[in-house]
C-alpha cells in the first residue's frame, strides 16, 4: 500500500464522481493507524483464534485483517465448561482467555500467519490480569513484523481479575493505556466495554493517555438459567452476550463516541451481513470486524467483503473512505 | 472440511422424538472417517449456533449422508419440520473419527452405543462389517419405545440390547449389561468404540482403560465447530496439575480410554 494522507485528499476530490469510477478495490480501502486495509472487514479477537482452521475454508487474504486471539503472559486454560449458552439472535460466552501463551504465540502462530499470510495485517488482542502484565505482553508481541496494532482488552466479561475492572474505570483505563503505549511499537486500540453507566469518560479518558484508536464493542454480561436445575447454564455463572441482539446497543455506542472523539473507531457487535457492517461505519466506525456471525456461517467475512460493493451501489456511496469522511464530526 | 447447502433428501420419524435426515450433496463424497461429525444450521435465523451431529451412514456413490438426531430444543424442532427439496447450510466433515486402521479382517469388535449417541457407531460398523471384522453391538436406551436403527445393527453382527425398564432385552444399563454379558470383553475384541450419554462413557472409560484400542466419542456444546472458539474444552486425564484440555470439536470428538476427564 501507498496510501499516505495525500491520497486522502484526493480520494475526498473525486467525491462527485460517480460509483463506477473508482476500482472495487480503491472502494473498499480504508486507512487507520498502523491499518491499510484492502477492505474494513476482519475477524473479532476470540472468534477465529489464529485463523488456522478456516484458512481451510477460504483463503484468509481476502479479510482487511485479522484480530487474533487474546494473548496473555502465561498460558491460559480458561473457565469450566459449559462455556457458551445460545440465546434470542445471540449467544453467551464465557471461555475466560484460553490461549497458549505469549511465548507459543510468538514462536507459533504469528510466524504461521507470516509465512501463510505474509501480507495480512494481525491485530493482537492482549490481556492480562495485571498493568505489568499488559505492558510485558505489548512491549513483546508489538515487535512481531506482521503485528500491525495492538487492540488491548481492557473490557473482558469473563476473568475475576484485570479485563474489565480496567475498563469501567477512566482513571485505571487510562493508566493501563499510557504504559501500554509506552513499550508499543504499534498503534494501540483500546477494546471498550459497554458495561459501563457512560462509556464517553472511558474513551476521553484513554484518548488523553495517547490512544492511538479505539475498538467496540466488548460483550455485554448476561446470564441465561437452566429452568430444570434453577441453575446458571455456564459453569461461569454470567457471560458476554454477542450477536445480532446486540447490534443497536453498538451502533448507539459506537455513536455516541464518535461525536465526542476523533479517535479511529473499529467497530463491533452482532454484525452479520454487509449493510450491518455499513450501519456501524454510518455510526462512527471506521472498519468492522465480525465476531459472533462466523459461528453461524464459517464463510461470513468474505461473504460480507463480497456483498459490500453491491450495498454500497444500493446506498450510492462511492467508497467506503468517502463514507468515513461524511460521517466525520465537525469540531 | 467444506461448507456446503446441502438438499434435504428425505426425513423420517423414528421415533416420538428421533428423527432420520438424508441430506445430498457433495460433501458425502468426501473422504470420511466414522466418527467424524458436521454442524448444521438450522432453519430458524434466531439461532446462530449450528448443531453438531454424528453421521450415522455415508453413500458416496448417491451423494448422501444420513444423520440420526433428538428433538431436544427449538433447533432441532425447527430441523424436524425441514422437507425434502429444502437446503441446509452443513459444515464437516470436522474433527477425528475412530481409528480402525489396527483392525484385521477376522478380528472382533465391540460397539457401545446409548440413545443418540448410536449414530457415529453404525456408520463405524457398515464400515468394519465391509472390511470383514465381527461385530457385536451392545445398545441400551431407556424403554423399548425409544430403541431405533434395531434391525440395522442387528445386520451387521451380534446385538444385545439393555432398557432401564426391560421392556426389550437385558433390564438395566449399559454397564450392568456389559458386566453380565462381556465379562471378557478386555482380551475377547481387539477394539471397543463407545458413544453415547456420559455415564455411559464413563461406565466404558473405568471398565477399558487399559485396553489398547478403546475408543469414546464425546458430545459437547459447540460454538464454531472447527477448533478456533474454545468453547467444547474437556480436561486431559493425565493433568493432574489442571493445565491440558483438549477440544472436543478439532482434537475430538473420539479419544482413547483414559485420556479425558469425564
Amino acid at each position: 500500500m501507498t496510501t499516505s494522507n495525500h491520497d486522502h485528499q484526493n480520494h475526498q476530490a473525486t467525491n462527485e464522481h460517480p460509483a463506477h469510477h473508482l476500482a472495487s478495490a480503491d472502494r473498499l480501502a480504508v486507512h487507520l493507524p498502523g491499518l491499510d486495509l484492502k477492505n474494513p472487514i476482519m475477524p473479532a479477537s476470540g472468534c477465529f483464534g489464529f485463523g488456522q482452521h478456516y484458512a481451510e475454508l477460504y483463503d484468509l487474504n481476502q479479510l482487511g485483517a485479522i484480530m487474533i486471539k487474546a494473548a496473555t503472559n502465561e498460558p491460559r486454560l480458561g473457565n469450566p465448561t459449559p462455556r457458551v449458552a445460545e440465546t434470542a439472535s445471540g449467544m453467551l460466552n464465557a471461555i475466560g482467555l484460553q490461549n497458549p501463551g505469549l511465548e507459543a504465540i510468538m514462536g507459533e502462530k504469528l510466524p504461521w500467519l507470516a509465512t501463510n499470510f505474509p501480507d495480512l495485517p494481525i491485530i493482537a488482542n492482549v490481556a492480562g490480569t495485571t498493568e505489568a502484565d499488559y505492558v510485558a505482553v505489548c512491549q513483546r508481541i508489538s515487535q512481531a513484523p506482521n503485528v500491525k496494532a495492538i487492540e488491548l482488552n481492557i473490557s473482558c466479561p469473563n476473568v475475576a481479575h484485570g479485563g474489565l475492572e480496567f475498563g469501567t474505570d477512566p482513571k485505571m483505563a487510562a493508566a493501563l493505556t499510557a504504559a501500554c503505549r509506552a513499550v508499543s511499537q504499534v498503534p494501540l486500540y483500546i477494546k471498550l466495554s459497554p458495561n459501563v453507566t457512560d462509556i464517553r469518560p472511558i474513551a476521553l479518558a484513554v484518548a488523553a493517555a495517547g490512544a492511538d484508536g479505539l475498538t467496540m464493542i466488548n460483550t455485554l454480561v448476561g446470564m441465561r438459567l437452566d429452568l430444570r436445575t434453577r441453575q446458571p447454564i455456564l459453569a461461569n455463572g454470567t457471560g458476554g452476550l454477542s450477536g445480532p441482539a446486540i447490534k443497536p446497543v453498538a451502533v448507539r455506542l459506537i455513536h455516541q463516541v464518535h461525536q465526542v472523539t476523533d479517535l479511529p473507531i473499529i467497530g463491533m457487535g452482532g454484525v452479520m451481513t454487509a449493510s450491518d457492517a455499513l450501519e456501524l461505519i454510518m455510526a462512527g466506525a471506521s472498519a468492522v470486524a465480525v465476531g459472533t456471525a462466523n459461528f453461524a456461517d464459517p464463510q461470513a467475512c468474505p461473504r460480507i467483503i463480497n456483498e459490500l460493493p453491491q450495498v454500497l451501489d444500493q446506498y450510492q456511496i462511492s467508497s467506503i473512505q468517502q463514507l468515513i469522511q461524511e460521517t466525520a464530526v465537525v469540531r | 472440511m467444506i461448507q456446503e447447502q446441502m438438499t434435504i433428501v428425505r426425513q423420517h420419524q423414528l421415533t416420538d422424538d428421533v428423527y432420520e435426515l438424508v441430506l445430498a450433496g457433495a460433501m458425502a463424497r468426501l473422504p470420511w472417517t466414522p466418527g467424524q461429525f458436521v454442524e448444521v444450521q438450522v432453519p430458524d435465523p434466531r439461532l446462530l449456533l449450528r448443531r453438531p451431529f454424528g453421521v450415522a451412514a455415508l453413500d458416496p456413490a448417491q451423494g448422501q449422508l444420513t444423520l440420526l438426531y433428538k428433538t431436544v430444543g427449538a433447533g432441532t424442532a425447527a430441523l424436524s419440520q425441514a422437507r425434502p427439496g429444502e437446503k441446509l447450510a452443513v459444515l464437516g466433515p470436522l474433527g477425528h473419527g475412530f481409528p480402525s486402521d489396527f483392525l484385521q479382517a477376522g478380528k472382533q469388535a465391540l460397539l457401545i452405543g446409548g440413545g443418540t449417541g448410536i449414530p457415529p457407531l453404525y456408520a463405524l460398523g457398515r464400515q468394519l462389517h465391509q472390511q470383514g471384522i465381527q461385530l457385536t453391538s451392545a445398545l441400551g436406551f431407556a424403554t423399548k419405545s425409544q430403541f431405533f436403527y434395531q434391525a440395522e445393527f442387528a445386520a451387521l453382527g451380534d446385538l444385545a440390547c439393555a432398557t432401564n425398564d426391560g421392556s426389550l432385552g437385558f433390564r438395566g444399563h449399559l454397564g450392568l449389561l456389559l458386566d453380565t454379558q462381556f465379562a471378557d470383553a478386555q482380551t475377547r475384541f481387539a477394539a471397543i468404540y463407545a458413544c453415547g450419554p456420559t455415564g455411559l462413557l464413563m461406565a466404558v472409560n473405568n471398565r477399558y482403560r487399559d485396553h489398547p484400542h478403546a475408543y469414546l466419542s464425546l458430545e459437547s456444546r459447540m460454538a464454531c465447530g472447527v477448533g478456533e472458539c474454545y468453547a467444547c474444552v474437556v480436561p486431559a486425564a493425565s493433568d493432574t496439575a489442571a493445565t491440558a484440555v483438549y477440544k472436543v470439536c478439532d482434537e475430538g470428538p473420539v479419544f482413547a480410554t483414559g485420556e479425558v476427564k469425564l
